[in-house]
């Protein structure tokens, strides 16, 4: 039935849009492309998990996921991206070291779990369903959208509303400017980081709950998603990812409806191929393929 | 309050500045001339702690800058209003304003919002809008109004006069000399030799990363050789 497909796609495209939203922030606002963000969802994810096997209660686990997650991404912030940032050619240097960074945390993952497939003990989320119109909706559902609807909030809140977004998007359009007026780039570079690794710890137990899965390559499907979702909402938008992972769940999850599974991805990608053929900097995209590049 | 000493700057080993020797004191208004590439840009993002002198020292009010991160040296009230402005135009005109502030880091501020708009009302008419709607001259409003929002000890402005009429090249430089007699000091950086000549109290004369003339703007403006290469009036003279 369309409406719940429809229903259940926009709320796996609100994680995907969470995730996405870090990953587009880093290349927002520093033009750096972190490659290692997949890892942060991992890693956000078993945070959760190994919590809720402690015993802990899921609030606190997801809590100590965003913490993680951020914290992670601080991290690599500090290992693979600072120390190129004054040689100048940074831009090669930042894909290859946070490649590096990836599969650090992956292999380290990988000891932790023993090249297991884990998942969240049965019923860690309450299995309850409402009717809704003849719609199934799972509670698990209306939490996730009401997570990532919250966070991304919470996130424009922070960016248009509040003194240090003012000197976030400061240092994303002019960093040098910025630092003229007093702004210290990296108090931003640290804040970009974690609330981007925030998002993806966030992400990583929701997705978890959701898909029943957690191992240590979960971050690498989710990092091309991520990756396609920027460029098909215009590299660095923050609207355009909300609006972009929306649409990308909602493909994926009619797809996999309707259509046989072995051509899921072969759906997806060749959408945002046709898409982007219309709009070639994606669908609020300003600046010409050469962002990269030009905006340095 | 301002002393540079024997600075030297280069890019990836060419030299942009060799043995630089300046002093601004407290309450002057000094300014900075010479051509294109002189290394006027260089000399003051040395100041300004964006381009690291390869040797000399830059003293400020008895203590030494010169290895002070660039935010530090904002944040002290050393402020600068970068060639070509600089404004965030994706910001707002209001945003932009209060990003100045960010300078302050603690200091008690020396201009209020209501003081800068009062100063450029047409700040206050296009607070919403974005900066980047503004003209040239709006922007340039703007980034000297920034800058005040940070309580400035000392003001460097890098050709604030660079793309506009001659109208508004008048207003901004009467706006600097106002300022000054309000106590402000200012390093003023020009293409523009004459005007600022004229609302200057010393000057000095970059020329290929050297000082080749230095002393009060009055006497420089009639000095032969300023005048021959600065001033335009030496074609035949040569
Ligand atoms: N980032 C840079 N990298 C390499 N060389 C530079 C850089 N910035 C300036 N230069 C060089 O240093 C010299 C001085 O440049 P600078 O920008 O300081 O001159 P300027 O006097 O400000 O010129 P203008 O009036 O055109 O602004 C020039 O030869 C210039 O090419
Ligand atoms: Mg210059």
């Amino acid at each position: 039935m369309l409406a719940q497909q429809i229903l259940n796609g926009l709320v796996v495209g609100g994680v995907y849009s969470l995730f996405a939203l870090g990953f587009s922030l880093v290349f927002g606002i520093h033009k750096i492309l972190n490659l290692a963000h997949g890892a942060v969802l991992m890693t956000g994810a078993f945070i959760g998990l190994y919590s809720v096997l402690l015993g802990l209660p899921l609030p606190v686990a997801m809590i100590l996921a965003i913490l993680g997650g951020g914290l992670v991404s601080v991290f690599i912030e500090f290992t693979a991206f600072r120390p190129l940032r004054n040689t100048g050619e940074s831009e090669f240097g930042a894909i290859i070291s946070s490649i590096g960074a990836n599969l650090i945390i992956i292999s380290i993952a990988q000891k932790i779990s023993n090249t297991e497939i884990l998942r969240f003990p049965f019923e860690t989320f309450p299995i309850v369903i409402f009717q809704i119109a003849g719609i199934r909706v799972s509670l698990l559902q209306m939490f996730m959208a009401v997570m990532a609807l919250a966070l991304m909030a919470a996130l424009m809140y922070y960016l248009m509303r509040t003194r240090h977004g003012r000197q976030v998007r400061a240092v994303a359009g002019n960093e040098r400017a910025a630092v003229l007026l007093g702004v210290n780039p990296n108090i931003i570079y640290f804040q970009t980081f974690f609330i981007s690794g925030a998002l993806a710890g966030a992400s990583g137990v929701l997705i978890g709950l959701a898909f029943g899965s957690i191992h240590f390559m979960m971050g690498e499907p989710f990092l091309l998603a991520a990756f396609a979702i920027c460029i098909l909402g215009g590299m660095g938008s923050i609207v355009g990812a909300m609006v972009a992972g929306l649409l990308f769940g909602m493909i994926q999850t009619l797809s996999v409806a309707y259509l046989p599974t072995g051509l899921t991805d072969a759906i997806i990608y060749s959408t945002i191929f046709v898409i982007l053929i219309v709009r070639p900097n994606g669908l609020f995209g300003k600046a010409a393929a050469g962002v990269l590049r030009s905006q340095r | 309050m301002l002393e540079l000493k024997n600075i030297a700057a280069s890019y990836s080993g060419i030299k942009a500045l060799h043995d630089v020797s300046l002093t601004v004191q407290k309450g002057e208004m000094v300014a900075l001339i010479g051509a294109n590439g002189a290394g006027k840009s260089t000399l003051l993002n040395c100041i300004s702690g964006i381009v690291k002198p390869v040797s000399g020292s830059i003293d400020l009010e008895g203590v030494n800058i010169a290895s002070v991160r660039p935010w530090k040296i904002s944040q002290s009230g050393l402020l600068q209003v970068p060639e070509g402005r600089q404004i965030l135009p994706e910001l707002t005109v209001l945003e932009n304003l209060q990003l100045g502030q960010t300078a302050l880091s603690g200091r008690a501020p020396t201009y209020t919002i209501d003081q800068v708009h009062d100063m450029f009302p047409v700040l206050h008419e296009r607070k919403s809008q974005r900066a980047g709607s503004l003209s040239g001259g709006e922007q340039q409003m703007l980034a000297i109004g920034r800058a005040l929002m940070g309580a400035p000890r000392l003001l460097l402005l890098d050709e604030p006069s660079l793309g506009l009429a001659p109208l508004l090249v008048q207003k901004v430089f009467d706006t600097l000399q106002a300022l000054n007699k309000t106590g402000l000091t200012i390093l003023l950086v020009e293409q523009n030799a004459r005007q600022a000549l004229n609302v200057t109290n010393r000057a000095y004369v970059l020329e290929q990363g050297r000082i080749v003339h230095e002393g009060e703007s009055r006497v420089l403006s009639e000095d032969p050789d300023v005048l021959a290469h600065y001033l335009g009036l030496g074609a035949q003279s040569e």
